[in-house]
This record gives structure tokens, sequence and C-alpha cells, in this order.
């Protein structure tokens, strides 16, 4: 009679948590992502700002070339990402056969999402109207947006490193000829940080 | 005892009904289909125990057409929500 009682509140407390929160979230994936990011930053680096005059940084025009290279590493940078985080999610919840996409992923997924893609629209319109040195800065504080919104449906340290992308990308724009050195270390570094704690904290 | 057993509810004796409830407390609403996902149960065996909860006055429904398809979303009423809290309070009283 006990045990019933016991494993009724157990599977309470698992219902709960499986309905609100994503749990799947690979630490592995955080730290390949960081990885994957500090290389974009530095082919974007090599290929479109090395040449460009940091001081006048605001002023800098970017020949058609340069452009289209810069948007084809964004674009792979954010493929290779997405693609490396739905694997380590998958590879984290086959063998417990759950399904990943669930109640809690979907609310995860939509509330990262509202920040992300207003920023995402945003950063193009400023790319099309040539304002290309505040990109790293508002791409970090978007980024940084939605996971202060998404935390809600996922592991609570997810929050702190949302504020912490927020504040890099207000100094990125505060000292813009540094703003590429700082996104490189909010999404390469400290996203690899995270990413370190995360697997560490929920390793089963 | 006695006293403690009276609040425990028989509306959710059965795992389901304590899983869907569980469900409707963390979230403002889930729909059939997350729930049947969540609870790894047929959509008959599902669709019996949303209407017993619903029956108890605990449970509310609102349909609606997502992508042309019907869509039920189920939301715990403020009765349903106190007999839970009840109902684990009692459960946790004959543990200790």
């Amino acid at each position: 009679m006990k045990k019933n009682y016991s494993e009724d509140l157990r599977e309470i407390r698992d219902i709960m948590q499986r309905s609100s929160r994503f749990i799947s979230l690979s630490g592995l994936s955080g730290v390949s992502t960081g990885i994957i990011a500090l290389i974009g930053a530095f082919l974007a680096y090599q290929i479109v700002f090395k040449d460009a005059d940091f001081l006048v940084y605001n002023q800098v025009q970017l020949s058609r070339e340069s452009l289209v290279n810069l948007l084809l590493i964004a674009s792979g940078t954010l493929i290779v990402s997405i693609g490396n985080a739905i694997f380590f999610t998958k590879i984290k919840t086959q063998p417990h056969e759950q399904n990943a996409w669930d109640v809690a992923s979907k609310k995860l997924l939509v509330n990262l999402l509202i920040p992300l893609a207003s920023g995402g629209i945003l950063c193009l319109l400023f790319l099309w109207k040539g304002f290309v040195g505040v990109l790293p800065s508002l791409t970090l504080i978007f980024y940084g947006l939605a996971l202060v919104n998404g935390s809600k449906y996922t592991f609570s340290e997810i929050r702190s490193l949302g504020v912490i992308q927020i504040i890099l990308g207000l100094l990125a724009f505060a000292f813009l000829p540094y703003s590429l050195h700082l996104w490189a270390l909010g999404f390469g570094i400290v996203q690899i940080l995270y990413g370190l704690v995360i697997q560490r904290k929920y390793k089963s | 005892m006695k006293e403690v057993l009276k609040n425990l509810d028989k509306a959710f004796e059965n795992r389901i009904r304590l899983g869907i409830m569980s469900a409707l407390m963390v979230n403002e609403e889930v729909d059939f289909n997350e729930l049947k996902t969540l609870l790894g149960v047929t959509d008959g065996n599902l669709a019996s125990h949303l209407k017993n909860l619903e029956k108890s006055g605990y449970i509310t429904y609102k349909k609606s057409f997502l992508d042309r398809k019907p869509n039920t979303n189920y939301t715990a009423t403020k009765k349903g929500k106190a007999s839970f809290v009840k109902h684990i309070n009692a459960l946790e009283q004959l543990l200790h």
C-alpha cells in the first residue's frame, strides 16, 4: 500500500517535469556549437574583417563578394549548429526511449524562436541597409533574450547564460572595434563553458 | 489515519487520470495528442479517462481546428486543482 503511494508521487513528479521542462538538452551540443561558432568567427575575421579599418568600423563598405562570403559563413555556421544540436538531442533521448518532440520541447522551441526570429529579421534588415558593424552585438543580444525567455522550459542555468550573452552584446556595441572578439567570447568560449557545466551536472 | 484516507480522491486512484492532472497542473493547457505521447496510452483509453475527469468537473476542454484537423485542448478547473492538491497532501501524509 505504502509503496503504491510513493510510486504515485514519483509518477506525478516525473510527468510534471517531463511535460514542462525539456531536460534532454545535451551539454555536449553546447560545447560543439561553441567550437563551430569559434571557427565561424575566425573565418569571418580572416575573409571579411581582416583588412577593414576598425577605427572607422561603422563606415566600412563591404564589397559584394565579401557580403556574399559573410552570408555564406553565417548561414553555414547556423545550419551546422542546428544540425549538431538535433544530433546530440537524438543521442541523448534514444536510450531512454523518450520522444524528443513533446510538450516541453515544443514550448522551449517556440519561446526561443520568438526573440530569435525577430532578431534575425532585424539583423538581415541592418545588413541590407549596410550596417554590418552592429551585427555581432545584435546577434548576441537577441540570442541572450531568447535564452532567458526559453529558460523557463529547460535547465535553469540557461537563464544566466542568456544574461551573460546580453551583457556581452551591449559591450560589443559600446566597443565596436572589438565586437567580433566579444561575439567569439559569447557564442564560443562562454557557450563551451556552459556546455561543460551542464554536461557534468546532468550526465545521466 | 482514517481522516487522511478520506482526503484521497477516487478520481485520482487511476494512474492515467493522475498523469493527466499532473500535466495540467504545470501547463495552462495540453492538447489530446500531447497527453497521448506524454502518458503513452491509446486514444480510446485516454478519451475515457478524460471524460471521467470532465464529469467530476476537474477539467474542461476547448475544441478548435489546427490545420483543418480537430484539436482539443484540456485545462484543469479550479475545483480540479484544489482536489489534486488535497490528494497529494494526503499521499504525503500517508508516507510519513
